[in-house]
């Protein structure tokens, strides 16, 4: 019984991870209804640069956050001009397949430099035992740099005016752009804002656990997973269905051998997404006037 | 003359908002019934209840003596019952031809393609789009797009047209070709329900009035009844330039 | 766009005859069909072969892709079940492979109708990730399902080819089964597009709610077409799979795959039955020469993704679009 607790606890801790990475989804799809398949490749690389910072220039693992948000946050700019700037405004499926489509160019190009290697990032840090059951280091980290950033971005979104300006353009663009405000500079800030985010979530995960180029795609699904269970464009939300995957890989691991436990989640995900297309949360909030 | 179209104690919430409260009429065979109010008055949340659009949270459409209340939209336009939209859906790639076609096929009669694809000239023409049959929609004018819509609805050989706001963005000479049209609509035969904005053009147009304000029924009789009847002027004169077009129909 | 002239024979009374792309796609299949034949050129044939997969695929999902607009992401959950189907058949039951394939791509049909019934009444964005999940799901479940051979798949003894007349001589009856099959998409593509199912899948991707007011019976036009998308490319799975004998869960639901199929059929235009069989084999042309080649053996993906993104950007009409704009005559005579 206590090692199930233990296994849920650890579930709680790494599910916040996947929650991160989930709001940059969330936060993209709701501000601009725009899907970012490039979510994956940009976990990725959030991985990538910790090992090759790590490695390479000798910084200390969770010294690299920093430098990768902003760098998260300029590639996210710059990509949003490539591929997504001119899909605003036609329909969802084109900017699924432009992003789409540069998630192919990131990835091919991962895979010719790097194959499909495995890489680890040895990230030595104390962990907390209680009893037999050691939480580890890198584990406890993660959840609280997790809870970290998300209240940063909270603060930034209701305390700050290019925040406010990113809420303003996601319930309205027509009328955001009447007040005055530069949309398409705020869409790509938001954009930005959630590469950033998928960023510093690979990162995250790149201290926990062993990677290759092909484990954006995983993450990715799993970043899918936990939007629809937390109701799109609801960045809270999708930090809370993060952390239920996470209590229900917890719950499941123990009992099943691990690839049953992928068949779940993804039938659990159409499941979700035909169910509830407001999203978990959609079921207990009560109806609020639009 | 028996009733087309029934409408019983229909209601409709969303969220706080009575969009339509308890609301009863008829539409009879033949006939033109214009169907006014005010903005927000529940007019185009009418015409989504009676085709499936929305499903209502209270009363009962009927249409033809058959219970059709919440029928999907396939299955109302099945019946014979076509609409146009307010703000118009054109299948922007497809041409005239084959949006008109597109009606015809999976209208009222079923049509297989080489059949529907004759109704479809015939009613293309007779709307006034036979010179821009093969245009695609997306290229055609405000007018042009307004005439497709109906086109189109007509297309389904409907028993009952539902028109919402089909002289909205036309000029005055476009309005007057369209009130033409919709003349001769009915002497095919069809019955019309018809939300319209412009006074002068439903006054003359339509056999009987319905008026809505804020999803009720206000008043119901001829033009100049519902003209005169102090509820309706009242609602109206919180909108004084509909008063002033009130007395200008009068006249 | 320039208006298209319309006046073309209808489905009635032999008028398809009349119309040249009839003729033309016979000529594809037939050129696929004697091409490797004269010489026994086997190198020519493989080339072929897996051309007409792509242009399987790619025909198939731009019924889906196309016509009604609904991007099907994990369109090669159809074709990594066929080939399980029919492996299955073959080597635990010994059907002889016309069965399997064919049982194989009804099973794959019904399934499709069955994960329809849950994803058809998504729209865009969530219907694309659902079709991911559905195939990611399959992919897990055959991974963990012994009786197929879960991860390490199913191996096929070279006896089952002495039906066909040995392993030289099965790879060529292969080869026409696939040229059929592939032939077959063609027509199917073709004969939908002039019919009135066609009419009303493409009033769907023009407008989904308009075209259910305007009387198309959207949720079983959808299904129809998603269960009919289904089964060619289930049974050229199988057959592809029948052929390299041997079958196993990471090959048969390579999402990548059915991303090419998606990156041809745009390619090559496309709504139009001729656009995705141009750009599958364009496509196909393209990546064999980058396999072979030292310097690009590992940018296939690279190369589609940027083939797609300057599609999407600057050319949504793919080849087909661009050749009708050039020599708008080409309408008249061309799907």
């Amino acid at each position: 019984m206590i090692g199930l607790l233990a296994s849920l606890v650890d579930g709680l801790l790494v599910g916040s991870v996947y929650g991160l990475a989930a709001m940059g989804i969330s936060l993209i799809w709701g501000v601009m209804d725009v899907i970012n398949l490039t979510h994956g490749a940009m976990i990725v690389a959030g991985m990538f640069s910790l090992y090759l910072m790590v490695e390479f220039l000798g910084v200390p693992a969770y010294v690299t956050l920093p430098p990768i948000l902003i760098g998260g946050l300029i590639v996210g700019i710059a990509l949003y001009w490539i591929a997504v700037h001119r899909m605003i405004g036609q329909p969802p499926l084109m900017s699924l397949l432009s992003t789409f489509a540069v998630n192919l160019v990131l990835i091919g190009l991962g895979t010719a430099q790097w194959g499909t290697v495995l890489f680890n990032v040895p990230v030595s840090l104390p962990g907390s035992s209680i009893g037999r059951y050691t939480f580890p280091g890198t584990h406890i980290a993660a959840a609280l740099l997790t809870a970290a950033i998300a209240f940063l971005l909270y603060l930034f979104l209701f305390h700050t005016r290019p925040g406010k300006a990113v809420r303003a353009v996601s319930g309205n663009r027509e009328a955001a752009e009447l007040v005055g405000i530069p949309t398409t500079r705020v869409l790509a800030l938001a954009f930005g804002l959630g590469v950033a985010l998928a960023c510093v979530s690979g990162m995250l995960i790149g201290t926990m656990f062993p990677f290759t180029v092909l484990s954006g795609d995983a993450y990715q699904l799993k970043s899918f997973v936990v939007t629809v269970l937390g109701g799109l464009g609801n960045p809270a939300g999708a930090l809370i269905g993060g952390i239920a995957i996470g209590l229900f890989e917890g719950l499941t691991t123990p009992f099943m051998p691990v690839n049953w436990t992928l068949v779940f989640e993804f039938v659990l995900f159409v499941v979700a997404l035909i169910a509830f297309p407001g999203g978990l949360l959609s079921l207990r909030l009560p109806r609020r006037a639009e | 003359m028996t009733a087309l179209l029934a409408i019983e104690n229909l209601g409709k919430r969303f969220g706080g908002l009575a969009a339509v409260q308890d609301l009863s009429f008829e539409v009879a065979e033949h006939e033109i019934l214009g169907l006014i109010g005010p903005n927000g008055a529940g007019k185009s949340t009418l015409f989504n209840l009676i085709n499936g659009v929305f499903k209502p949270d209270s009363g009962r459409v009927v249409f033809r003596g058959a219970d059709i209340t919440g029928m999907a939209p396939y299955l109302v336009a099945r019946a014979g019952l076509a609409r146009t939209h307010q703000i118009v859906q054109p299948l922007g790639a497809m041409s005239v031809r084959e949006n008109c076609t597109v009606g015809a096929c999976f209208g009222r009669e079923n049509l297989p393609l080489a059949a529907a694809r004759q109704i479809a000239e015939e009613v293309a023409v007779f709307v006034g789009l036979g010179d821009r049959l093969d245009v695609p929609a997306s290229q055609l004018t405000v007018a042009g797009k307004k005439r497709l819509e109906l086109a189109r609805a007509l297309s389904a050989q409907p028993t009952l047209l539902l028109l919402d706001e089909v002289l909205a963005g036309l000029n005055p000479t476009e309005v007057e070709r369209m009130i033409a049209v919709i003349r001769r609509i009915r002497e095919r035969g069809v019955t019309i329900l018809m939300i319209e904005h412009l006074m002068q053009a439903i006054m003359s147009l339509s056999d009987r009035i319905v008026v809505l304000n804020t999803g009720q029924k206000l008043a119901e009789g001829s033009p100049s009844e519902v003209a005169n009847d102090p509820a309706v002027i009242e609602a109206y004169l919180g909108d004084p330039e509909l008063a002033a077009e009130f007395r200008g129909a009068l006249a | 766009m320039k208006a298209v002239e319309a006046k073309k024979p209808g489905l009635a009374a032999g008028g398809v005859l009349r119309r040249p792309f009839f003729w033309i796609m016979a000529a594809i299949v037939a050129a696929f069909a004697v091409a490797p034949s004269i010489g026994n050129d086997v190198e020519l044939r493989e080339d072929l072969l897996l051309a007409a997969v792509y242009i399987t695929l790619a025909s198939n999902i731009n019924l889906i892709l196309g016509y009604a607009g609904y991007v099907n992401f994990g369109s090669i959950v159809f074709f990594g079940l066929g080939g399980y189907f029919t492996v299955y058949f073959m080597s635990a039951l010994g059907w002889n492979l016309v069965a399997a394939s064919l049982i194989g791509g009804l099973a794959v049909s019904a399934l499709a109708y069955a994960f329809g019934l849950g994803i058809l009444r998504l729209r865009g964005a969530y219907f694309a990730l659902a079709t991911i999940g559905v195939n990611e799901a399959v992919q897990a479940f055959v991974t963990n399902f012994t009786p197929w051979g879960a991860g390490t798949g199913i191996y096929l003894s070279t006896e089952l080819f002495l039906p066909l007349g040995g392993p030289a001589q099965a790879l060529w009856v292969i080869y026409y089964a696939l040229v059929g099959v592939m032939g077959l998409s063609l027509y199917l593509s073709y004969f939908i597009k002039i019919s009135k199912f066609g009419l009303g899948l493409r009033a769907i991707g023009e407008n989904e709610d308009a075209a259910a007011v305007l009387g198309v019976p959207t949720p079983r036009y959808k299904t129809m077409v998603y269960c009919v998308s289904a089964f060619l490319p289930a049974v050229a799975g199988g057959l592809y799979f029948f052929k390299g004998a041997f079958i196993q869960p990471i090959d048969a639901f390579d999402l990548n795959f059915s991303t090419e199929a998606i990156v041809t059929a745009m390619l090559g235009g496309q709504g139009t039955v001729l656009g995705p069989a141009l750009g599958a084999y364009v496509y196909e042309q393209l990546r064999s020469w980058l396999l072979t080649s030292d310097t690009f053996a590992n940018f296939q993906l690279v190369i589609s993704g940027a083939l797609l993104l300057v599609i999407v950007l600057f050319a949504p009409g793919g080849l087909m679009g661009w050749l009708y704009r050039r020599w708008p005559g080409l309408r008249k005579v061309l799907e």
